[in-house]
């Protein structure tokens, strides 16, 4: 935690529990994040809101009296008792991207189990948004799929997926289809590296078939901030530079404490 | 947050309710006297009626099996029996039910469907409805006979209405045979002079959907048209239409609406959702969004039906669908519906098993958000099939959209 608490100190605070891990985020009346946590959404997001609350206030000795307002979003928004409010998780992406980048944007938010696009327009309205369809392809589900059929921590693929020097296709949509061809590869001794870029690849093309970017690319979700070279993969797919939202997996707990804050005012 | 949404039902809902369960005691009672006819939802009920027959929707008891959500035990059954799964759960659900023996008629205590002595179809909606009529036309070796109308019409011109009339008046031969009874052009008139009431009612009901706040919601209307599909052509229809447009007429002078507190307008673009009409209804109150429009209710408005013409009028009322037409010709008729009913946004249901009514895969949204300056949103899901249909996604979607009107 940056800066002195003072008396006079507000806080706001924003939790989004998607399909695979909860997020939260408090930012001050400047609306700086200023304490962050994450864990494992589980299967009671209730009492996995209140314990994230309780040990990151005790740990950034937070006074939690002063948190003023809080908002939910994502997949438990409607679960967390404590909240003031709640807002889609495509909205949350919206306020926390454009936040950043104060012009006409795309976003893409790649999460656990779903991608987001959402076109907000120069003053930060939204002009359209769409979701995948109900299918891993293209989320960070399939990726964890792949890493599991090749025996790899995803923690590792990012670094290895740069590493390639030869591109292989995954041709399928269905990730099931798509980690039997990589069974197939494996087989045929392909390297692991080109193996991992061309999962990498199968989740950039199943993103450029989903809608188009126009203004700036902003990348949001977990996904990203584990692996930013698939971000520049998406970016070079679309012909534009991608842009990593900061700390881009708090993005939509981070939106979600700037709609507390607005809703304070 | 706990929702404290409520429907609020219409007190002719009970009229309704007997008006279909005497249509359906009448079906399937064994000591009719009539002959049975199958016929498509927008196929030639009127010709059937006036030539005396019974006459049966199977897709009106397709979305009782997805309302009831039998349907989702069903289908697999005729996917098993060779009905894929991508074609028509409406067809799979029903023929499912055949193969189960199982029907939600059981409920209301009586027999599955009739079985027919003729099957009719109409492929202005389709080609599936052929596929399953000719599935019951080989199982009890009755005649399977149809009008085959050409799809995606622009211009509504001579050259098919005379084909599809010469169509449907090609199909009196064989009615014949099948009824025992002669043609009578007097009492075909007269079906089709009922069936234009009805469609007037009918017509009236939705429009009163017009009015800020709207007193009825599409999912109402999902319900409401019952009488209209299937009892167009009979007097039971109109009667019972006029107590319900009286009964709107009351919330409109009362400024009653559908839904409390109405803040936005939506348009419903494609197939209903059988089996979460209800959730999905709920949601849309406490989003306090009325869904105003659709063609989908309107599907069954027959306005250029005109006793003076029968063969012809009945040739243009089911030619002119918005169903069987072009892109050209919808995104004008959405065009209209979008300004009469003072609609906000679009939403387009992608029904996976009826891409015949579903609009979302050809750029109409985009084309037409450009045209209107109306946002849309567009969901996957199907209209019997819920193996197809993601209850999170559908919520944050419709949610998210909401949220955007809010901003507009
Ligand atoms: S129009 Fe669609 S839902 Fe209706 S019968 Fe044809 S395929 Fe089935």
């Amino acid at each position: 935690m940056t800066g002195e608490q003072t008396d006079t100190m507000q806080y706001y605070c924003g939790i989004d529990i998607g399909a695979s891990s909860a997020k939260l985020a408090i930012i001050d009346s400047d609306h700086q994040l200023v304490a962050k946590a994450i864990g494992r959404s589980g299967i009671d997001y209730a009492k996995t809101a209140e314990q994230l609350l309780t040990e990151l206030v005790e740990k950034e000795s937070i006074d939690r009296s002063k948190i003023v307002k809080s908002f939910s979003t994502g997949y438990g928004r409607d679960n967390v008792p404590w909240a003031d409010g709640k807002m889609t998780e495509i909205a949350c992406h919206g306020k926390g991207a454009f936040f950043h980048f104060k012009e006409r944007m795309t976003i893409i938010d790649i999460g656990a189990q779903d991608s987001k696009v959402i076109h907000l327009n120069e003053t930060g309205k939204r002009d359209n948004f769409k979701m995948n369809r109900k299918c891993a392809a293209g989320t960070g589900a399939f990726i964890e799929e792949i890493a599991y059929r090749l025996a790899l921590d995803v923690s590792e693929l990012n670094a290895l997926a740069e590493k390639s020097t030869n591109e292989v296709s995954l041709g399928s949509f269905c990730t099931v289809f798509a980690a039997t061809e990589v069974l197939a590869k494996i087989r045929a001794g392909v390297d692991v590296t080109d193996i991992v870029r061309g999962a990498f690849n199968s989740v950039v093309k199943r993103i450029v078939e989903m809608d188009r970017v126009e203004g700036m690319l902003v990348m949001t979700g977990g996904v990203v901030a584990n692996n930013p070279f698939l971000a520049k993969l998406i970016g070079l797919a679309f012909g534009t530079e991608a842009h990593i939202a900061p700390n881009a997996q708090y993005n939509g707990a981070f939106g979600a404490a700037l709609f507390a804050a607005e809703q304070a005012r | 947050m706990t929702s404290s949404a409520e429907l609020k039902d219409f007190e002719a809902s009970k009229t309704m309710r007997n008006v279909m369960g005497q249509y359906f005691k009448e079906l399937t009672d064994p000591a009719r006297p009539k002959k049975i006819a199958w016929c498509t939802s927008v196929g030639p009920a009127e010709l059937l009626r006036g030539m005396g027959f019974e006459v049966y929707f199977p897709e009106n008891h397709g979305a009782m099996l997805g309302a009831t959500r039998m349907a989702t035990d069903l289908i697999p059954l005729a996917n098993a029996h060779g009905f894929s799964p991508d074609i028509c759960s409406y067809l799979t659900s029903d023929i499912g039910s055949y193969l189960k023996g199982e029907s939600p008629l059981n409920k209301m205590k009586l027999p599955g469907p009739p079985k027919a002595d003729v099957l009719v179809y109409n492929t202005n909606q389709c080609r599936d409805v052929k596929d399953w009529f000719e599935f019951y036309g080989r199982e009890w070796n009755v005649p399977c006979i149809g009008v085959h109308t050409p799809r995606a019409i622009g211009d509504v011109s001579d050259t098919i209405l005379t084909d599809v009339a010469n169509q449907i008046e090609a199909l009196i031969p064989t009615l014949e045979e099948v009824s025992g009874q002669k043609f009578d052009m007097d009492k075909f008139k007269e079906v089709i002079a009922l069936s234009k009431q009805c469609t007037v009612l009918w017509k009236g009901v939705l429009d009163a959907a017009a009015n800020v706040p709207s007193p009825i919601s599409f999912f109402d209307g999902t319900i409401q048209m019952g009488p209209a599909v299937v009892l167009r052509g009979a007097q039971s229809a109109i009667d019972y239409y006029e107590i319900l447009l009286a009964e709107l007429n009351d919330r409109i002078k009362n400024g009653i609406g559908a839904v409390e507190g109405e803040k936005y307008r939506i348009h419903w673009e494609g197939m209903p959702i059988w089996g979460k009409l209800k959730s999905l209804a709920l949601q849309f109150i406490e989003l306090q969004t009325a869904v105003v429009s659709s063609t989908y209710c309107n599907s069954w408005v027959f306005e250029a039906l005109d006793p003076t013409e029968p063969f012809k009028s009945m040739a243009r009322a089911y030619c002119e669908l918005f169903i069987c037409r072009s892109d050209e010709p919808k995104e004008a008729y959405l065009e209209r519906m979008i300004e009469k009913y003072k609609v906000d946004g679009v939403f387009y249901h992608n029904a996976k098993t009826c891409p015949n009514n579903s609009n979302s895969s050809y750029n109409m949204p985009q084309r037409m958000q450009k045209k209107t300056g109306k946002p849309y949103v567009i969901v996957d899901g199907d209209l019997n099939d819920l193996r197809l249909y993601s209850e999170e996604q559908t919520r944050t979607n419709i949610e998210a959209f909401v949220e955007q009107l809010s901003q507009s």
